[in-house]
């Protein structure tokens, strides 16, 4: 059975509708328009003529071979989706998105963002498309990536620091829907993961899965094969299933996902969701999440903004549950490791989001030997992280490392 | 099937010539006692049936004034089972029937049948769920059948009379009709959509309808009950709860209500 056409509301036990009466309306909205899209040639060329001309796409995969050295001798290939227009792999859901809200007729688009990607890409739509936007933001996230909120700000959006909870990626969604419930009629919720209720698991998915597609076609021409494992990193799991999701029913082809291990998964500050978390409901589907016994968020930890997030896509608890993908922590440490040394053995500095999955690759490759090739997603580069790598490598104050 | 002691208390206020006021507050704010005593204070002062918060880490229907009480209450080490304490104790005093408003993964966590019983014990009447629509409760339905809970499910202006029919179909209490397209907080007006809805809501069959979010005031508590059968008021009780305490509270309840009463 293909594995590749589960559409929703449900993944297996995942998945659903968990969400206030006042947004069904919107919800089944958004499925209608976005299922009449799916079927219009029309829909699909102006999207594909986007991410060709826009976007830059299809992205390029690059061998890293130097890097690869620290891998136990396995082949590593990038899927470079840091080359895009914006800088990672969220633009191409974002488009897709944008491309609806003008379909459904409304002219403001809300969004949350973490790191601040989702909402530059948000930005960047509501640029080229004029339509108004407001993007949340946790303030602890807006003071650690600072860079992503002037960006934002400069393509015209205003961005609001939500100061609830923990002031992280879920109050940031708390925030949105509360804006969306409120203003409906007119505002579409460009939603930034494969998360939320549905239609958003499928949707995002669908948006994103052109990263496995591309880079499926692309590892068979460079290696006359498919690739032994695919490895990205999981905050709420777009760029994970996005490469997955083409690979889902080549069941030789191993996926690992890579979760944030923060400070270590033994201790309590961490965003290891599927690893440490609990089936649950959180911002509108059921799904695996980091609780206590009273069904309480328990705030994460990461140093990546972008997956330091409780939650996760209903559609990787899912592949978890059926074992056709593994998920495995990585610590702040392994992952700030990585970051460094891709930059100084490929020159190409990843998102630390990304470096998750490159340090999950860099064990990898020692477990399945020499022979193996591992392709991962380079989901975005890490010009917003300076400041916190500069911070954690000390590379910024007077008497900084120099090698 | 029994009969909802929360649908008789608003028929009771309907037959007498206008309708309910239900009164909302958090569980565990100021703290545990002071919330029961709150409570208590509401009934005493005309409200008809008490709305009991269980905090929630993340509670998406909600405005400041309720986020920023139930987070005080989380953060002074709230526990789900104060829920079945603070009802067991508000109904020890009063007669007005209790129901627990709550998002609906704390009760996934208890366990949903489990949630049932215990709140029953506790003497509890019911959930209103903000979260969980029809399409997501089954656990739900089955277990407050079993139990005999009512459970009262959301209906909003945005809803399409197939999802009103289901909401009505699925409620048990009564229906809860969000007057407005937005979050908890008052409101200078009421919006004419909450007429609308309520209308809709009972040509698809509603025998109880309340109106709530947005209603602050004596005189728009008698502006809804003109139409619907009671008139919730959340976020006026806790502000006045926070800034005043439980006389304050009281004394709000008992203004509120004065808007339940026919005008001579």
């Amino acid at each position: 059975m293909s594995l590749r056409t589960e559409e929703g509301p449900y993944f297996g036990d995942f998945g659903g509708r968990f969400v206030p009466e006042s947004l069904i309306a919107a919800l089944d909205e958004l499925s209608e328009a976005y299922e009449l899209a799916k079927l219009d040639p029309e829909f699909t060329a102006e999207l594909t003529d986007l991410l060709v001309n826009y976007v830059g796409r299809p992205s390029l995969i690059t061998e890293v071979p130097r890097f690869a050295q620290h891998a136990g001798g396995a082949r590593i290939i990038l899927k470079r989706e840091d080359l895009n227009h914006t800088g990672s792999h969220k633009i191409n859901n974002v488009l897709g998105q944008a491309l609806l809200t003008r379909r459904i007729g409304k002219t403001r688009v809300i969004a949350e963002t973490g790191a601040g990607q989702h909402g530059v890409a948000t930005a960047t739509a509501a640029a080229l498309f004029g339509l108004d936007c407001v993007v949340y933001m946790g303030e602890v996230d807006t003071e650690r990536q600072a860079l992503n909120v002037a960006r934002m700000r400069l393509l015209g959006a205003e961005v609001i620091p939500v100061t609830a909870g923990s002031r992280t990626l879920k109050d940031a969604i708390n925030e949105a829907m509360r804006d969306w419930v409120t203003n409906v009629e007119h505002t579409n919720y460009i939603f930034g993961t494969v998360a939320g209720p549905h239609p958003f698991p499928a949707m995002v998915r669908d948006f994103q899965k052109i990263i496995g597609e591309e880079a499926r076609v692309q590892v068979l021409e460079r290696t006359g094969a498919l690739p032994t494992a695919v490895a990205a990193c999981v905050g709420g799991g777009s760029n994970a299933i996005g490469i997955f999701h083409a690979f889902l029913d080549d069941t030789d082809v191993a996926l690992y996902g890579f979760e944030a291990g923060g400070e270590g998964v033994d201790g309590p500050r961490h965003a290891a969701t599927i690893t440490k978390g609990k089936p649950g409901v959180l911002h509108g589907a059921r799904s695996f999440m980091l609780q206590d016994e009273d069904g309480q968020t328990i705030e994460s930890h990461s140093i990546s903004a972008g997956l330091d997030y409780p939650g996760v896509g209903p559609e990787h608890s899912w592949l978890s549950d059926i074992g056709r993908a593994q998920y495995r922590p990585v610590t702040d440490a392994d992952a700030m490791s990585a970051l460094r040394l891709l930059s100084r053995t490929e020159g190409i500095i990843p998102a630390i989001e990304s470096s998750h999955a490159l340090a999950g690759a860099l064990e990898l490759g020692k477990e399945l030997g020499p022979d193996a090739v591992i392709l991962v997603n380079l989901s975005g580069r890490g010009d917003k992280d300076m400041e916190t790598a500069g911070r954690y490598f000390d590379l910024i104050d007077a008497g900084a490392e120099q090698s | 099937m029994t009969t909802s002691t929360v649908a008789s208390a608003i028929r009771t206020r309907v037959d007498a010539g206008s309708g309910a006021l239900i009164g909302y507050l958090p569980v565990g704010f100021p703290s545990l006692g002071a919330s029961v005593d709150a409570a208590v204070a509401l009934v005493e002062n005309g409200v008809d049936v008490l709305e009991m918060g269980l905090p929630y880490s993340d509670p998406v229907m909600d405005g400041p004034v309720i986020q920023a009480a139930t987070q005080r209450a989380l953060a002074d080490g709230f526990r789900l089972r104060d829920g079945f304490t603070a009802v067991k104790a508000i109904t020890e005093q009063v007669s007005a029937p209790v129901l627990i408003m709550t998002y609906w993964n704390p009760v996934v966590q208890y366990g949903v049948d489990r949630f049932a019983d215990d709140l029953a014990a506790a003497g509890g009447a019911g959930l209103i769920t903000p979260d969980l629509i029809p399409d997501e409760a089954a656990p739900w339905l089955s277990a407050s059948e079993r139990v005999g809970l009512d459970r009262v499910f959301l209906a909003a202006p945005s809803s399409t009379d197939a999802r009103l029919h289901q909401a009505v179909e699925a409620s048990r209490g009564f229906v809860y009709a969000v007057s407005t397209m937005g979050i908890t907080g008052a409101r200078s007006d009421v919006d004419a959509a909450a007429r609308t809805l309520v209308a809709r809501l009972r040509d698809a069959g509603a025998t109880s309808t309340c109106v709530g979010i947005g209603i602050s005031t004596a005189a728009q508590v008698r502006e809804v009950l003109e139409y619907a059968d009671g008139a919730i008021v959340g976020s006026a009780l806790v502000k006045a709860l926070a800034e005043g305490g439980i006389e304050a509270v009281g004394a709000l309840a008992a203004e509120l209500s004065s808007g339940t009463r026919i005008p001579a």
